[in-house]
């Protein structure tokens, strides 16, 4: 890739919406604020990948991620209720612990990325990936091809499945179903079976 | 300055540490699913970048478009759990929902 102006202020352009979109993302009150800021970092993430010379993940993302995951999100937020309420719908919990988790992790991350000696490979032109993709799909990468096919079908079917009213209302009887035995505990596995005493059981 | 592996990579770490924060604290199950996502961005956008600047084929590109499609299904069975709980608890609240049984 070469050092080009113009290129470097549209990378930092794309991955300041990214990374605002995330933040806002985290820390908004109205979870609606949430889902569309997930639109700006969904986008900013596509161009990316255009930058990244992956033009049909970029394209991929776009469909799948804005067009279906988000708006399945947005279904979401709208079906359950109560969403104009910012603290009932967006609420959050023990954020001074999330909060060192983040800047812990994020440093972490940040200090490993730019550490590391990553063995580099001479980056090609970018050229169109397209007719690639579809020899990896069809050749080396057939099965996976055809076992996430069958993991689609099997989505649809579970989620078709799982939001579908129940087709008649079960009368009565609702409080006598019985519970389950919990699983019981295996046995812990002695380390050494020469000098292991017989385990002790827990009172 | 060139653009480098680096730059993506703290992008994607950005995306998931704020994708982390979000899971561990939100109460509210869509908001959750909504920082699962975050986190498989940031996860594709690692494998998209090594894939250019590491190994110059286009396996994690293959690898990338895999973990969209497993995103994908993951948020639709997800979403249907999120509607199924909250037909039965008139409520999304990851701390009051405990279980699915009726």
């Amino acid at each position: 890739m070469t050092a080009s102006f113009p290129g470097t202020v549209v990378f930092y352009a794309l991955a300041a919406l990214a990374v605002a979109g995330a933040l806002w993302v985290a820390f908004a009150r109205n979870i609606v604020h949430s889902a569309f800021a997930l639109l700006a970092t969904f986008l900013g993430v596509a161009g990316l990948y255009v930058f990244l010379a992956a033009d049909v993940v970029a394209v991929v993302q776009v469909l799948v991620y804005v067009g279906g995951v988000l708006v399945l999100l947005l279904f979401a937020v709208m079906l359950t209720a109560r969403i104009a309420d910012a603290n009932v719908s967006n609420r959050s919990l023990g954020r001074f612990p999330a909060v060192i988790l983040l800047l812990v992790l994020g440093a972490l991350l940040a200090l490993a990325a730019i550490r590391s000696p990553w063995s580099r490979a001479p980056t090609a032109p970018a050229t169109p990936t397209a007719a690639g993709l579809g020899d990896a799909l069809l050749g080396p990468y057939v099965l996976p091809f055809e076992i996430v096919s069958v993991l689609l079908l099997a989505a649809l079917i579970g989620a078709v499945t799982l939001a579908r009213k129940p087709a008649r209302a079960r009368t009565g009887s609702a409080g006598a179903t019985t519970v389950p035995a919990p699983p019981t505990r295996p046995e812990p596995p002695t380390s050494d079976p020469q000098t292991a005493a017989p385990p002790e059981t827990a009172p | 300055m060139m653009i480098g592996l680096a730059h993506y990579l703290v992008v994607s770490g950005a995306l998931l540490a704020l994708g982390l924060y979000t899971v561990a604290s939100r109460r509210n199950a869509v908001a959750i699913l909504m920082g699962v996502e975050l986190i498989l961005n940031a996860g594709i956008l690692n494998l998209v970048a090594f894939s250019r600047f590491v190994t110059g084929s286009l396996d994690g590109q293959v690898f990338a478009l895999f973990g969209i499609v497993l995103a994908a299904a993951e948020a639709v069975v997800a979403l249907a759990i999120v509607l199924q709980l909250y037909r039965a608890w008139r409520s999304v609240d990851a701390a009051e929902t405990r279980e699915m049984k009726e």
